[in-house]
């Protein structure tokens, strides 16, 4: 019989040293009332966070131009959702794999986002009583695809002269072709909330899912270091480099259970890899196997004997005679 | 930004934290204060002497043997209840004495954490009541959320000590595997669990979280089937799915602790482990007759 399995049948033994009292259920009822205490005198003392969420409406009344500018990436398709890949898109911008494989592509198109359709064009197509807007809808509809990438190109060298903050958005601007009244109503959409309400509710009354505001809103973050929001998270350190998934919002502890997950992060080559999230999700799942197999991993299961923690846990047991020498198994009655 | 009232906070967080910066490391105060409160709590359950016990002299835990010509129970229910006593009998499932190593208090963790479950679940429950935005209106319900919210971190604290020292005891000695492994699976669900609770805040910070977390599911495929921006989902899963879950793994858990027992020292007396080939002891035991099984005991925690 091997080493281990010897130590695993002598441990699996029903013990015959020394016992003593002891009530499960004054302990656990004990517990319960320890905590509850504590859980109170936490509650009490610290209260809880609670930021209000961001809006489209909140972002583009803060940054108009700003907020123009990411409508433009959304129309002609090149902001970071158009070209993400899946489950959204057949984009390869967010791809991410680990040599030839890859989950994200091999599951696909779970949750399809087309931006100029489910950003602009549709939610604009709701706005009751403008004909021009309904005309020039139709316009961009029907041009081609080139015309379309021109329009907003000549778009975008007028925007990117402005400042995020900017009100001055252009409503009128012949290269441009129906951009600018697409985005004058898109802009005065958004700063009056319908835009927001729009986002949510083209598919039912009912709604749980905020996938496509919180995309919108997101395409900001990284296509501006100093969008609305980016300066926001920022302030709070939530951002990835910041260790900010572990972080809360004020002073509140946050996940700090997370730490090992959000540390992969920031360590090469993981932080300048194209591949970073999968290459940490693959890392995490092997330390998580690792760790629920302990016990049949040989050499990691022997750690423990190895650095004697554990005689200061059990050093009554090792020191205190009343561990070896009363009642004994032959010494009982 | 920070906007909303703070109600009933005596020591007011609501403002931005502080960070420590050590080469790659960046770490909050709030963050860095309860990893070293788990640290010096660790340090501290395994130095400071526990309470003195009284030792017992029984001659048996184990449950009456059943009359020769009693009928045994018949069916799969008679079966089921043969199998129950035989591997858990009352006396092992409540016990009322325990080896006498059981004096740490490392001992008390696993009871703390599931103390701080029962706190959790319970005012999840108030919450689920109200609905899931209601502790935004009310100052009842922000309180009720910050019962919520310190439960889980008690909850989350406690597991993690109690998983410390688990490992550095090397618990899954003796066939234990079982109780090693629902822990460390307790763990990890309890993990997806809060963060699904983060993800239902409806809040700035679970506006956030979805948005950032959305790349770590979509690169391993999860995306396609979990999506962090879907409230609906998230909530569903935080509410009904994961703690069934993890409740259920939970049970298991202590049912095999109770079963299995708790894990004896490292290097123990041979006697005690019952190891009679190396025990003079444990010889005169065998030549009671009865292999010593009625002096024996498992019992755990």
């Amino acid at each position: 019989m091997s080493r281990w399995r010897e130590s695993e049948r002598s441990y699996s033994n029903p013990w015959r040293g020394p016992l003593r009292h002891y009530d499960i259920l004054k302990e656990a009822t004990i517990g319960f009332v320890i905590v509850l205490v504590l859980v109170f005198i936490l509650a009490i003392t610290f209260s809880s966070p609670d930021v209000p969420p961001i809006t489209v409406q909140a972002w583009a009344t803060a940054q108009p131009a700003g907020f123009v500018d990411i409508a433009l990436t959304e129309l002609n398709g090149t902001s970071t959702t158009a070209t993400y890949g899946p489950p959204y898109n057949t984009g390869t911008g967010s791809l991410q794999s680990i040599g030839p494989v890859s989950l994200q592509k091999f599951f696909g198109v779970k949750y399809p986002i087309d931006t100029a359709k489910d950003f602009v064009l549709n939610p604009l197509s709701t706005l009751p009583g403008f004909p021009a807007l309904t005309a020039a809808i139709a316009t961009y509809k029907h041009a081609s695809k080139a015309t379309e990438a021109r329009w907003v190109s000549n778009y975008q060298a007028r925007m990117n002269r402005l400042s995020l903050g900017s009100s001055a958005v252009i409503a009128q601007m012949a290269s441009a072709g129906p951009v600018p009244e697409l985005m004058t109503h898109l802009l005065a959409m958004a700063q009056s909330g319908a835009l927001d309400a729009q986002l949510l509710t083209q598919s039912s009354f009912y709604t749980t899912n905020y996938t496509n505001p919180v995309m919108f809103i997101g395409d900001s973050v990284v296509a501006q270091p100093k969008s609305y929001w980016n300066k926001i998270v920022t302030a709070d350190h939530l951002e990835g480099n910041q260790w900010g998934v572990m972080n809360e919002t004020g002073s509140w502890p946050g996940q700090p259970w997370m730490w090992l997950y959000t540390m992969w992060y920031q360590v090469p080559p993981m932080s300048n890899s194209d591949n970073v999230d999968v290459e940490v999700l693959a890392i995490m799942t092997v330390l998580s196997l690792a760790l629920l197999f302990v016990p049949v991993i040989p050499g990691l299961r022997r750690i423990p004997e190895k650095i004697p923690l554990y005689r200061l846990i059990w050093r009554r047991y090792y020191r205190d005679p009343e561990f070896t020498n009363v009642d004994t198994p032959a010494q009982r009655p | 930004m920070h906007g909303h009232p703070i109600v009933g906070a005596i020591v007011n967080l609501n403002h931005p934290d502080h960070y420590i910066h050590w080469g790659f490391i960046l770490i909050s105060v709030a963050n860095f204060t309860v990893i070293i409160v788990l640290i010096v709590l660790f340090v501290l359950v395994i130095s400071v002497p526990f309470l003195k016990g009284k030792p017992i002299k029984r001659k048996s835990y184990q449950s009456a043997p059943m009359d020769g010509a009693e009928e045994a129970p018949e069916g799969w229910t008679g079966r089921g209840r043969r199998l129950g006593l035989k591997y858990l009998p009352p006396d092992k499932l409540l016990p009322d004495g325990q080896p006498s190593y059981v004096s740490s208090w490392v001992y008390v963790f696993g009871v703390l954490t599931i103390g701080a479950l029962i706190v959790a679940i319970l005012s999840g429950m108030v919450l689920a009541l109200e609905g899931p935005t209601w502790w935004h209106l009310s100052s009842i319900g922000l309180f009720v959320n910050s019962l919520h919210l310190w439960s889980v971190e008690l909850f989350m604290g406690f597991m993690t000590v109690h998983l410390w020292a688990k490992f550095w005891m090397a618990a899954w000695r003796g066939k234990r595997w079982l109780t090693w492994m629902t822990g460390v699976l307790a763990f990890l669900v309890s993990i997806v669990e809060a963060f699904t609770g983060y993800l239902s805040q409806t809040n700035f910070d679970s506006q956030w979280i979805a948005f950032e977390s959305k790349d770590a599911f979509n690169s391993g495929g999860i995306g396609a089937f979990f999506n962090a921006m879907n409230f609906g989902q998230a909530l569903m899963l935080h509410i009904v799915l994961v703690p069934i879950v993890l409740v259920l793994i939970v049970g298991i858990h202590v049912l095999m602790v109770r079963i299995r027992g708790v894990v004896p020292p490292i290097g123990a007396e041979p006697a005690h482990l019952g190891d009679d080939r190396s025990s003079s002891t444990a010889a005169v035991t065998l030549e009671q007759g009865d292999v010593g099984k009625g002096n024996a005991m498992e019992v755990g925690q």
